[in-house]
């Protein structure tokens, strides 16, 4: 695994605050985290100057306290770059990443909807994935949410609405 | 010229599922396309936090009606992973066979649709009936013609005689000599080149910059294949090509498609020749320790992701998954712009969007007489078969012509 431990280093020595964090779980597959006030200037370094040019998507989880994200990075070798961010659940605002990786947008869109992410600098566009009048407040992948919330919101089946 | 904005779907009989696109048009050019997706958004991630690992295996099987086994041993891997899980070689083997069939199936259905869409309907005529080939191999090898149920978290849950495998080898020999007919039909017939050649355009750098994924990425010469660069099941011991071509429109992605299948018929033989005996099931615990992991798979549209996060319990903390179309419907209204409004179902259509069929039994009931019966699938064919002969159409020359075919 030489050449993931090359990718370890080389991100641990250009980013020395994020070292502890790397770790390559197995044959092209590494895990990292950075912190949030330093994290797109991690992404841009290994989308610009270490290959990772591939955006495959953003997963996003509830964590209780927290909203974390994972950028899943690959190069055209295979080897995966698992990118997290974590943010505070009370305000989870990010960056948009669509500088670097303009296919990025509608993965963006659906952590906005599904999680509740606020996410700075997003072209306008529809929304992704939920229904138009979807209510306001409700995130179906957070933790807390019950399909049992939707209908206390008095939102049932049949007003769905989509542009 | 003033510009016209056209809608597309979200119900359109240019489309096969649920999707809207608002295209903007200057006389019959293409300006700009917005885009309304989710009409089919049926809550599978969440739903998958609510269900055993085991459950989950069933239910993301279900994602999609045509890549079912992609989806389901994308997931196994991920759980296989976190569990540390050592999976059987003939299990892996079995894995990769019944991914190919599945390749080939997908492929040929999409050459049908794909005919069917600049109207030369012979062609989806031959490519569904050479598909029922595969699809009554699917059937016979896993009971069904779609949702194979094949795998479980550990291996697999069928295993072949060596006369199935055996087997095997004849149907390879049919389709492939089928395979280069139409390899001569992409590659010679001048009306199908001259439709397809310039439409949907999409270069090298626009694929790259949008994530374009599987066939559609290679036929921009994007060089990339999951089974190769992060090999998975057994494809680490099989060889073959992975195909890309630098036409850049939807005459490359058909070539690709179609020379792709006759890697799909190398590996298969390879398999055939080369599976090795042994189990095709580790025990696996019913809670996975916490971990996460992410699996990739090369689906027959592309790339497939799924992200598994365990919490150690028998349920998932949260299961991701990203399925090729997502990845490819960034690089659409790049394909669409300055293309004729006419050239949009045949370029939506080119990057494979997905598309279910599933029919095995049918329930024909005679409300009036309270009486029901079952139609296997045979006597729903020899019903169909006989329901055209008696409107006059006979198609048993040909039949018996194909037959003495197969037989050489």
């Amino acid at each position: 695994m030489a050449n993931e431990e090359t990718i370890r280093q080389e991100l641990a020595t250009k980013f020395p605050f994020m070292a502890e964090k790397i770790v390559v779980k197995r044959e092209r597959r590494i895990f990292a985290e950075a912190p949030a006030d330093r994290f797109m200037e991690v992404i841009a370094h290994a989308a610009v100057a270490m290959g990772f040019v591939n955006l495959c998507t953003i997963t996003g989880l509830d964590e209780g306290e927290n909203l974390a994200f994972f950028y899943h990075l690959a190069r055209n070798d295979g080897t995966m770059l698992n990118l997290k961010l974590a943010v505070p659940k009370a305000k989870p605002v990010i960056k948009t990443v669509s500088g670097l990786f303009p296919g990025c947008v509608i993965y963006e869109r659906e952590l906005v909807d599904l999680l509740g992410a606020e996410v700075e600098g997003l072209p306008p566009g529809e929304r992704y994935p939920l229904p138009d009048n979807w209510p306001a407040g409700q995130y179906p992948l957070r933790k807390d949410w019950k399909p049992e919330m939707l209908d206390k919101a008095g939102f049932s089946k049949g007003d769905i609405k989509n542009g | 010229m003033a510009r016209i904005k056209i809608p597309i779907g979200p119900q359109h009989p240019a489309l096969k599922e649920p999707e809207s696109f608002r295209i903007t048009l200057s006389g019959e050019r293409i300006v700009e396309t917005d885009m309304r997706l989710g009409y089919n958004h049926r809550g599978i991630e969440k739903a998958a936090e609510e269900r055993t690992y085991v459950q989950d295996v069933y239910l993301l099987e279900r994602v999609c009606g045509i890549c079912s086994h992609s989806h389901s041993t994308c997931f196994v891997q991920a759980v296989e992973e976190i569990a540390g899980l050592v999976v059987p070689p003939r299990a892996q083997y079995i894995r990769t066979l019944i991914a190919e069939l599945e390749r080939i199936h997908s492929h040929l259905l999409w050459l049908g649709v794909a005919g069917h869409e600049v109207g030369f309907d012979t062609l989806l005529m031959y490519s569904w009936r050479d598909r029922e080939v595969v699809m009554d191999t699917l059937a016979s090898l896993s009971g069904n013609r779609v949702n194979y149920g094949m795998n479980t978290i550990g291996g697999v849950r069928r295993d072949f005689t060596r006369e199935q495998l055996d087997g095997l080898l004849k149907v390879m020999d049919v389709l492939e000599e089928r395979t280069k007919y139409y390899i001569e039909v992409a590659t010679q017939e001048i009306t199908l080149i001259n439709r397809l050649s310039g439409v949907g355009s999409l270069s090298h750098e626009d694929a790259v910059k949008l994530g374009a994924v599987g066939p559609t990425g290679r036929a921009s010469n994007v060089d990339r294949d999951v089974r190769r660069d992060d090999p998975y099941a057994a494809y680490k011991d099989l060889s073959f090509k992975v195909i890309t071509d630098t036409h850049n429109d939807v005459y490359g992605r058909t070539v690709v498609r179609v020379l792709e299948l006759m890697e799909s018929y190398k590996i298969i033989r390879q398999i055939v020749a080369q599976i090795p005996d042994g189990p095709v099931t580790v025990k696996a615990p019913r809670k996975i320790p916490a971990g996460e992991a992410v699996s990739l798979y090369e689906a027959p549209r592309g790339e497939d992701i799924h992200f598994v996060k365990a919490n150690g319990t028998d349920k998932p903390e949260r299961v991701k998954v990203r399925a090729p179309t997502l990845a490819n419907l960034h690089s659409v209204s790049k394909m669409l712009e300055n293309n004729n409004l006419a050239d949009v179902p045949i370029t939506l259509a080119a990057i494979d969007p997905c598309f279910s069929c599933t029919d095995r039994m049918i329930r024909v009931r005679e409300v009036s007489l309270g009486k029901s019966e079952m139609l296997s699938w045979e006597s729903l064919r020899l019903f169909g078969i006989g329901w055209y002969l008696e409107r006059g159409i006979d198609f048993s020359a040909l039949n018996a012509k194909l037959k003495r075919q197969e037989k050489k």
